[in-house]
C-alpha cells in the first residue's frame, strides 16, 4: 500500500530573532545593573513596610555588627565634613594624628571608625586591606559613662552645620539591644532628635490599619 | 533572517566570459550565540541589587526631667510590651506588672489591635521596652508593628529592674535558658 508522503520539513529554526530579544535583554540589564559595593562589613537588616529609599548623600552612618560593636562612617561625597569631623575629634581628644591618617579616614572610599579613642591613632595607620583581616573593637557606646558616639555626633553635628545631616542607624539582625539603646542615648545627648534605621522593604500585611489606609488613598507614601 | 541574498542580482545573466563563482551559504548558526546572550543575562540579573533598601524614620521624645511637664497616660488606656529573649513578647495592661503575658510577634498585632478597639483613641498609647536580651531585629520590627496598626502615640522606654525580674522569673517557670 502506498503511503502518503509527508513532505519533509527543516527542523532548523531561525535564532536570529531569539538572538535579538537575548543581547536586548542583556544590555538593558548591563546598563541598568548598580553593582552592590563590597561591603566592609555585612550586616543584615531587619524589613519594615517603610517604601522610602535610604538617602544617600549627607549621611552619617551608625552601623551595628552582628556582634553589637558599633562603626561609623560618613558618605564619600561629603570630604569636607569628613575632614572637619577628623580634625575636630584630634583637637579635642589630643590625639595626635598625623595627616596621613586623618587622610585615611578622608579619602579612602567606604572608611569607617571602628575603634575607641584611644586606639584611634594606630587604627588609622591601617590600610584597608589590613583592616579586613584584624578585629576590629568597635566604638564603645554601651556604656553611658563612656559613650564615645556621643562625641562622634557632636563632631558630626558642627561639620555638618547648615546642611541636612542624615543619621542613619544600620544594625544587623541578630545584635542586642544595648548596642542600639546606647546610639539612641548619644543622638538623644546632642538633641539630634531624628534618625533613621535602614530596613529592607516588605509589603504591607493585608487586612491592617496601614493596609487599608493605603487602599482607601491608593498610594503608598501614607505615614511614614 | 540571517542569510544574504548572494544570487546574482535579479536573475540577470552574467557574460559567457565571467565564470560563476560557487555559491556559499551565509547561513549562521546562531544558537551558540544565544545561549551566551542568556548565559550573561542570567548572570547579569543574579548581580543586579533590584531591592533599594529603604529607611524608617524615627523621632525621638526629648527627655524631660521635670515630671510636671511629662506626658501623663491613662493608665488603662496603656499597653506596654517588653522585648525579651528568643523573640518572645511579655505585654499587660495598664500598671500591673506582675500580670504580664508572653507572646510572639505573630499575635501581638491581635493584641495591640484589640487593645486598641477597646481603649478610647485619644488615649490610647503603647510602650516599648526592650530588654538586654532583645535583638536589633525585635526593635525594628515592634516599631515597623506600631506603623501597620496604625498606632499613633509609642513610646520606647528603658525597662525598670522590676519589670525585669517579673521576666525573668517567668522565663524561669518556663524554663528559658
Amino acid at each position: 500500500m502506498g503511503r502518503a508522503k509527508l513532505p519533509r520539513k527543516s527542523t532548523n529554526i531561525d535564532m536570529t530573532a531569539m538572538c535579538d530579544v537575548a543581547f536586548l535583554l542583556l544590555s538593558f540589564f548591563i546598563l541598568a545593573t548598580k553593582f552592590k559595593p563590597p561591603e566592609a562589613l555585612t550586616v543584615v537588616t531587619p524589613s519594615s513596610v517603610s517604601t522610602k529609599p535610604a538617602p544617600e548623600h549627607d549621611v552619617v552612618m551608625v552601623i551595628i555588627d552582628k556582634d553589637g560593636k558599633v562603626y561609623l562612617s560618613v558618605s564619600e561625597t561629603n570630604q569636607a565634613e569628613k575632614k572637619e569631623m577628623i580634625e575636630t575629634i584630634n583637637t579635642s581628644k589630643n590625639l595626635g594624628l598625623t595627616d596621613q591618617e586623618k587622610n585615611n579616614f578622608i579619602r579612602v572610599p567606604n572608611s569607617y571608625i571602628g575603634a575607641p579613642f584611644s586606639q584611634l591613632k594606630s587604627y588609622l595607620d591601617k590600610t584597608p586591606e589590613d583592616l579586613q583581616k584584624i578585629v576590629k573593637p568597635g566604638i564603645p557606646a554601651v556604656d553611658s559613662t563612656n559613650n564615645e558616639m556621643v562625641d562622634w555626633f557632636r563632631a558630626a553635628q558642627t561639620a555638618f552645620e547648615g546642611k541636612k545631616m542624615n543619621i542613619v542607624v544600620k544594625g544587623d539582625d541578630a545584635s542586642k539591644y544595648p548596642s542600639f539603646q546606647g546610639v539612641i542615648m548619644a543622638l538623644k545627648k546632642n538633641d539630634l532628635m531624628k534618625f533613621q534605621v535602614v530596613t529592607a522593604s516588605i509589603p504591607v500585611p493585608a487586612g491592617t490599619e496601614l493596609y487599608k489606609q493605603q487602599e482607601k488613598l491608593g498610594t503608598k507614601e501614607v505615614a511614614q | 533572517m540571517a542569510e544574504m541574498d548572494t544570487s546574482g542580482g535579479g536573475g540577470h545573466k552574467k557574460g559567457p566570459g565571467v565564470k560563476k563563482g560557487k555559491k556559499l551559504s551565509t547561513r549562521v548558526d546562531l544558537t551558540p550565540m544565544v545561549d551566551l546572550g542568556f548565559l550573561l543575562i542570567t548572570f547579569f540579573i543574579f548581580t543586579t541589587t533590584m531591592s533599594q533598601p529603604t529607611a524608617m524614620r524615627l523621632f525621638l521624645p526629648k527627655d524631660v526631667k521635670n515630671p510636671e511637664e511629662q506626658n501623663k497616660v491613662k493608665n488603662s488606656a496603656v499597653i506596654t510590651l517588653m522585648l525579651g529573649k528568643n523573640d518572645v513578647i511579655y505585654y499587660y495592661e495598664g500598671d500591673s506588672a506582675q500580670t504580664l503575658k508572653p507572646t510572639d510577634f505573630k499575635k501581638i498585632r491581635d493584641i495591640v489591635i484589640d487593645k486598641k478597639n477597646r481603649t478610647d483613641p485619644k488615649d490610647f498609647v503603647v510602650v516599648i521596652k526592650p530588654t538586654n536580651d532583645a535583638t536589633y531585629k525585635n526593635t525594628v520590627n515592634i516599631l515597623d508593628e506600631m506603623t501597620i496598626d496604625g498606632v499613633k502615640r509609642y513610646a520606647m522606654v528603658d525597662i525598670s529592674p522590676v519589670e525585669y525580674k517579673f521576666i525573668q522569673l517567668t522565663e524561669a517557670a518556663n524554663g528559658v535558658k
